[in-house]
């Protein structure tokens, strides 16, 4: 063993050679392992776009659907009610125009929807993931403020979002509401967990 | 205690680490000092390479046992889970399964050498004990984790492997009724199996390992002339026939892991079932304790013992033949654990060891296969035959040694390792 | 002794097949997962067949639509017939095991891993194996599975098949051997007495569909592993020989 003819460039090359080859198997390995991670097929159909049937639903009501275990609102608001809720001034908002991606391109504007009258809104707050409590009626004397316009009010921390999801100034509540991707399928029938351009 | 005068490194993080834990000792005294033989050869590789079919099992297993479901109802259920809706779990899987016959595979062949090369002869008796002891926490691990697919093979079986503990006179029934938790085996069997299997066991296996490896360590490996290289050393005290386990072992050790994952990756992606000896085809079908199947036998890695335990089909000495069968069966195994005090040859190696050692290891290899074969094949008069033939050879190899290898003539040991 | 070993492995390795259930010559069928179209009418058949009795309770719709190259419409209008099943589903089906039970006498097992249990062989031999025998509830018997409890449901496509004495080009259990015709002379030789709505080798390229479509559901990885195994071991390789140059680097110190 001595350090005589011993080619010390080779020997590195080699070291490294071997290091770098060993490197990329060992992350080739850790792939399946990683990726074993992601939602399994069992969990992807639990979470497969659901339907939500609308014809029976009345102007001003709200109605429930689950959508990967979370409750997605589907809201038919009368005229009265956009007419208020697009009156709403930038002030009394926290992000009138939507600015944070809680909404998919295509529910725009203030009312953040497809159409105008069809409201869709995963339920959750986006303070601490309570589910705030529907106030339609303006003035309800249990939301907290005066010139209630109507919309969801949170009863864990008091955060306040008008009848597009919208979040109030001065809440805990950072965000909008999330708006799921969804399409219409009918005039009836939408699908929740699909976005508009897959159809 | 510290040690003032162990190895430190000069300067920098390791000399903080060194400061205050063995790290460069550790290296050194484990790989960069640790002097093993330069001689070793192909039969060296298997060490290490059980290590890493160790490493792979644990690291597949914890991942199988995050969509694993141990229970009657859904065990065999969650297994296809894994194989369909788990994104890669067919692989992990195959993993795991072929894993399982790659490490008896090694430690078989690591054993082999053993036996050539006299390295369970002193002073390396602890070092035999202890991978013995692997070895048969090996086979409890193995044989629990069979259980956990639930299938028509994992439930006969783990009923027959548990009803041999009935053959024991007296407490034999209620010893087999104690292990399973129940009247025949269930989902409280499984239950037990699945703690058993993924976490007493693997942390009873590592430990071991790391036993055997310490042992292995403070007397020095052995090599294929099974002479002492100690004996011989240069004036800085480093054997003459030594080298540095790192980076020489370690350089070939890792071109020995790239041939064995060329194989277990073809195995493992082409034949996963492995010709039906690795996944037994009435695996694919859930346990049903009302039907057994048409042929039981067990995986192909305790087949040997397992033909023993057949071959003995005649009661003796006021013994019936079931009881017999099972103490034939465990003094098989135990009498592994008591080699390095049957071997008296002056020699290690079977190089230098005379005819007959060299003629009993090559009966006692062929009974050992053929046994296996038998123990696959469902019984025939003359397989039970030739099975009770290779079951003497086999226990002729071990206590017939103390006679053969102190009498038999031995070659010369030469003072240096050769080639 | 190495040597001896070896040839004594191999000299017992043919011994070592199990012998199959059921004792009769089965017909040869090897799969071919890569002809999606037989595949795809494997499904067909499958559906239309035999999931009024049989389920495929691990293998997804979504999943045989992706790895057969089927769109999620088309396996929605022609495949999905049960009502509460969708796309994503598993091939369930409504029969439960008692009904089962008490229409046949045996609960119809779930076959998505039937072609693991009994080979691609068997299930192909089987299916072609109905012939007519009055004496049975079903006014069928089996050859492969002799006394078995499932009417043939194939028959509107195959036919009437009934056992006649007649020489046959496949071995059957008990013939013999005409030297001079290379045909096999039994009375064991399965013949279709009564055309169905196929002619034999259609029906037969339609048993191999199904056939090649349970290979399929009993591993549906099968594909992905042999796409993934080339890659592997080509890396493996290069791997292995750096290692080599590598060894042999350092091992010239060792004289």
């Amino acid at each position: 063993m001595t350090d005589s003819g011993v080619n010390k460039g080779r020997r590195r090359f080699l070291v490294g050679a071997t290091s770098v080859v060993g490197a990329a198997g060992a992350v080739g390995v850790a792939v399946p392992f990683l990726s074993s991670w992601q939602p399994s097929a069992r969990a992807r159909a639990a979470g497969a776009p659901v339907k939500a049937d609308i014809s029976k639903l009345e102007p001003g009501q709200r109605m429930t659907v689950e959508w990967r275990g979370r409750p997605v609102w589907v809201l038919y608001r009368t005229p009265e009610m956009i007419e208020r809720t697009e009156a709403l001034g930038g002030e009394l908002l926290a992000d009138p125009g939507s600015e944070e991606p809680q909404q998919p391109g295509y529910a725009g504007g203030p009312l953040r929807a497809i159409r105008p009258e069809i409201g869709v809104l995963i339920g959750i707050c986006t303070h601490l993931g309570c589910s705030p409590l529907f106030k339609p009626d303006p003035g309800a004397d249990d939301v907290g403020v005066a010139d209630w316009p109507g919309g969801f009010f949170c009863p864990c921390h008091g955060s306040r979002f008008d009848l597009a999801g919208r979040v109030f100034a001065n809440v805990p509540a950072p965000l909008n509401l999330e708006v799921p991707p969804y399409r219409f399928e009918s005039d009836d029938v939408i699908v929740v967990g699909e976005d508009e351009e897959t159809a | 205690m510290a040690n003032p005068d162990k190895p430190k490194a000069e300067r920098g993080v390791m000399r903080w680490v060194d400061d205050r834990f063995p790290a460069t000792q550790m290296w050194q005294e484990h790989l960069s000092k640790y002097y093993a033989p330069k001689n070793f050869n192909f039969w060296y590789f298997f060490g290490s390479l059980a290590l890493l079919v160790l490493v792979n099992q644990i690291l597949t297993g914890i991942w199988l046992t995050m969509s694993f479901n141990p229970s009657a109802e859904g065990a065999f259920a969650s297994v296809e889970y894994i194989m369909r809706d788990v994104e890669w779990g067919w692989l992990i899987r195959y993993m795991h399964s072929t894993g399982a016959s790659a490490f008896f595979v090694v430690v078989y062949l690591h054993m082999f050498r053993g036996l050539l090369y006299g390295s369970y002869k002193a002073p390396r008796e602890l070092v035999w004990i202890f991978g013995m002891a692997i070895y048969l926490a090996l086979m409890a691990e193995a044989f629990m984790g069979y259980l956990l697919p639930w299938g028509q093979m994992s439930y006969w079986g783990a009923q027959v492997i548990i009803s041999l503990f009935s053959a024991i006179p007296g407490i034999g029934p209620d010893l087999a009724q104690w292990v399973r938790g129940d009247y025949l085996i269930s989902g409280i069997t499984l239950n037990r199996f699945f703690a058993l299997h993924v976490v007493a066991l693997p942390i009873v296996i590592l430990a071991l390992v790391v036993l055997h490896i310490i042992a292995l360590h403070e007397v020095g490996s052995n090599n294929p002339d099974g002479i002492d290289i100690k004996a011989r050393k240069d004036e800085s005290g480093k054997p003459l026939d030594g080298i540095p386990f790192h980076p020489y072992y370690t350089v070939k050790d890792i071109v020995g892991v790239a041939v064995f994952l060329f194989v277990f990756c073809a195995v493992i992606f082409y034949f996963p079932e492995g010709g039906g000896y690795f996944l037994e085809k009435p695996n694919f079908e859930p346990a049903n304790p009302l039907k057994t199947p048409d042929h039981i036998a067990p995986v192909w890695y305790f087949t040997p013992f397992y033909a023993i335990l057949r071959a003995i089909n005649f009661s003796l000495f006021g013994l019936d033949a079931k009881f017999l069968g099972v103490v034939c069966m465990g003094a098989a195994i135990a009498v592994l654990f008591v080699l390095p005090w049957l071997d008296r040859s002056p020699v290690r190696s079977i190089r230098y060891k005379g005819w007959v050692s060299k003629l009993m290891l090559t009966l006692f290899a062929l009974s050992f296969i053929v046994l296996g074969v038998l123990g696959v094949l469902p019984p025939t008069a003359a397989r039970t035959v030739l099975a009770q033939l290779c079951t003497v050879l086999y226990f002729a190899f071990f206590l017939l040694m103390p006679f053969y290898s102190r009498w038999e003539k031995t070659k010369p040991v030469p003072e240096r390792v050769t080639g | 002794m190495k040597k001896g070993l070896l040839a004594l492995i191999l000299a017992l390795l043919p011994t070592l097949g199990f012998a199959a259930g059921g004792g009769a010559h089965l017909q040869e069928m090897t799969p071919d997962l890569h002809d999606r179209a037989s595949l795809q009418r494997g499904m067909k058949l499958f559906v239309n067949y035999c999931m009024g009795c049989h389920s495929l309770q691990y293998q997804r719709f979504s999943r045989a639509a992706e790895d057969l190259g089927m769109p999620q419409d088309l396996v929605e209008d022609h495949l999905i017939f049960a009502e509460p099943l969708g796309f994503n589903d598993q091939m369930r089906n409504a029969m439960s095991a008692e009904d089962g039970e008490g229409w046949f006498g045996a609960a119809p097992p779930d076959l998505t891993l039937e072609a693991r249990l009994r080979g691609t062989d068997w299930i192909y031999s089987y299916l072609l194996g109905f012939y007519r025998d009055p004496s049975r509830p079903t006014g069928v018997n089996n050859q492969v599975f002799p006394l078995v409890a499932m009417p043939n449901v194939l028959e509107p496509l195959q036919g009437v098949q009934e056992k006649v004495c007649a020489a046959s080009e496949h071995p059957v259990e008990g013939a013999e051997l005409d030297p001079l015709t290379g045909k096999y002379q039994s009375c064991e030789v399965l013949q279709v007495t009564s055309p169905g709505a196929m002619e034999p080798d259609e029906f037969e390229g339609a048993v191999y569909d199904l056939t090649n479509f349970l290979a399929y559901a009993g591993e549906p990885s099968r594909l992905k592993a042999e796409a993934l195994a080339p890659k592997v071991l080509i890396f493996i390789f290069v791997f292995g020989v750096i290692a080599y140059l590598l060894k042999r680097e350092y091992w010239r110190d060792i004289h």
